[in-house]
């Protein structure tokens, strides 16, 4: 290890200095740095947030602390023990991007392998896995060849992996990615009930409301350098301007659209950003239409902001 | 330790299973019996040395194909499509994971190899009517077979640890064609001299020995295999097998997995 740091009992997880650098091209002669001199220290029992856009060294940070891959420099501490140490892996979880699983076992059998490689004992598994499979809405699936899934149904799988050895510390990889509003907040939900139990949660992403609605801190990243680091309810307490608003029932498009021009929709759910001002009133057109509300959240204000004059800043290495 | 290498295991044969890698049974039987009326047009004594040597040339090349074709997308696969990232994540070393893909796939053959195994015999008793103390002979030329896979198996992982799975396919198949005339690469090693013979004694050393590990024709004719030819063939069998996995394991541990 290059250095050494002093143990802090309340850190979930610290990092001094890891940095990667890939050698490319046929030759590997070439270097592209993926992730430059990162120092960064996570309490226990908090949410916290990695931003970036696609390519900032998010998921590079998350392998170098799976193990998945070795750092060019630097070292880290996972509950206050070497991250490359095998008894710490049973301690936390993780969630890949994107994530696959063998397409040929059901989600019982897969919990079940994955369990039986955690070191949890067979009468345990046999308990836990019903009870996770109902947590993360996949109750009556659990027979069901993975390969018949859809990719909402595999992050909830993911997730359900993460969580099934109740690890200490959770690292999720853009955990929203590719879902629907609905399952959205489903993951937003699970991750506060995660929190709720004590469990550190260190989750990247790149969609600001997600990492304003869960996290106490967030992180900026930008090519591969961390561009600062701040309370979420320092930001945000600041400015609510704006609010999503999400709801079931298309008829209730038009009228939602009078008060916002971004409005997406995805099947039968869609989503609106409206002004503070006329939260009121978007809500009662909701409910003229007798449409579902689905949820209502903060977006924008100072921690889009923060993140874009963050990652407008010029390029340096943060200590 | 063993708990999670035998979970992975357990794994890769149930991978092996349900992709229908077993499916390879049925054309082994079909075969079999495709073969039965162009026995019938021969003598009892040729009937049986051509169903032995058709039928365990057939467990050979089913074997070999599946060695090599399953075992170098055994790492491979997983790299690929990312299932590898919440196995290493957990408290699995690199080893225990390559261990495990080792015997899950050795397992696989085990059990394809017993299936055939007791076809070729089925045959044998509807053609002969009866067994003879000779016919316990092919149990170890199938024995040997078994090995060879175990080899190969070997090979494939250590090349799929560090190249793509049409070089490594390349690779372990150039192995497995090198390797059936090794009898013939360490003749000329002892018979050459100077820079030239030390290569071809090198490579004698390296190409697995796997003519000595062919006995079909010599159990086909009934002759007789010494037991210290069991004994050499087991030893140098664990010896290759744990040397191409202890170098794959090394070299997969300092990999990145991109």
């Amino acid at each position: 290890m290059p250095r050494s740091f002093p143990t802090n009992p309340m850190l979930a997880v610290e990092i001094l200095g890891l940095e990667k650098t890939y050698a490319i091209g046929f030759w590997k002669k070439k270097r592209k740095d993926g992730l430059k001199s990162l120092h960064l220290e996570i309490q226990q029992g908090e949410v916290f947030g990695f931003l970036g856009p696609n390519g900032a060294g998010k998921t590079t940070t998350l392998k170098l602390l799976m193990g998945l891959i070795s750092p060019t420099a630097g070292t880290a501490r996972i509950l206050n023990q070497p991250w490359h140490d095998p008894a710490v892996r049973a301690r936390i979880g993780f969630l890949p991007e994107q994530p696959y699983f063998y397409d040929h076992l059901t989600p019982i059998e897969l919990l079940d392998y994955y369990g039986t490689l955690s070191g949890i004992s067979a009468p345990d598994r046999r308990l836990r896995i019903p009870k996770l499979l109902e947590r993360v809405g996949l109750a009556g699936q659990g027979g069901t060849q993975l390969r018949k899934f859809s990719k909402g149904m595999l992050q909830r799988v993911g997730i359900a992996q993460a969580v099934l050895h109740e690890p200490e510390v959770v690292f999720l990889d853009e955990p929203m990615s590719g879902l629907d509003p609905v399952g959205r907040r489903e993951v937003r939900n699970f991750i506060q009930s995660l929190n709720r139990e004590g469990k550190t949660v260190f989750f990247s992403t790149h969609i600001l409301g997600d990492a304003e609605a869960l996290c106490h801190r967030v992180a900026v990243l930008n090519k591969g350098e961390l561009r600062g680091i701040s309370v979420v309810a320092d930001l945000t307490s600041q400015n609510r301007s704006r609010f999503e608003v999400v709801w079931q029932a298309t008829a209730a498009i038009p009228a939602m659209r009078a008060f916002g021009n971004e409005t997406h929709v995805a099947g039968e759910v869609a989503r609106t950003i409206v002004r503070e001002s006329q939260l009121q009133a978007a809500l009662e057109a909701l409910k003229s239409q007798s449409a579902q509300l689905i949820s209502v959240n903060p977006v924008g204000g100072s921690l889009e902001e923060y993140f874009l004059q963050k990652l407008g800043e010029p390029d340096k290495v943060p200590r | 330790m063993t708990t999670r290498i035998r979970a992975i295991a357990f794994n890769t044969f149930r991978e092996a299973v349900r992709d229908r890698v077993l499916y390879n049974l049925v054309f082994f039987a079909l075969l079999l019996v495709a073969t039965a009326p162009l026995l019938g047009e021969i003598s009892i004594g040729v009937q049986r040395v051509l169903l032995i040597n058709l039928s365990l040339s057939a467990i050979s090349i089913f074997g070999i194909v599946i060695s090599i074709f399953v075992g170098i997308s055994l790492v491979s696969k997983e790299i690929e499509r990312r299932t590898l990232y919440p196995v290493l994540s957990r408290p699995v070393g690199r080893g225990e994971f390559i261990l495990g893909k080792y015997c899950g796939l050795a397992g696989t053959l085990l059990v394809n190899t017993m299936a055939m195994t007791t076809g070729v015999y089925v045959a044998l008793l509807l053609m002969t009517r009866s067994f003879t103390r000779a016919d316990a002979n092919i149990l170890i030329a199938i024995y040997f077979l078994f090995l060879q896979f175990i080899v190969i198996i070997g090979l494939a992982l250590l090349f799929s640890s560090f190249s793509s799975p049409l070089l490594s396919a390349l690779f372990a198949l150039s192995m497995f064609v090198a390797g059936s005339f090794a009898a013939d690469l360490r003749g000329f090693a002892a018979m050459s001299h100077g820079p030239e013979g030390l290569l071809a004694r090198a490579a004698s050393y390296v190409v697995p020995n796997l003519a000595s590990l062919n006995v079909i024709t010599r159990v086909s004719h009934d002759q007789f295999i010494p037991a210290a030819l069991v004994g050499y063939n087991t030893l140098y069998t664990l010896l290759y097998a744990t040397a191409t996995i202890t170098a794959a394991v090394l070299i997969f541990s300092r990999r990145d997995l991109k």
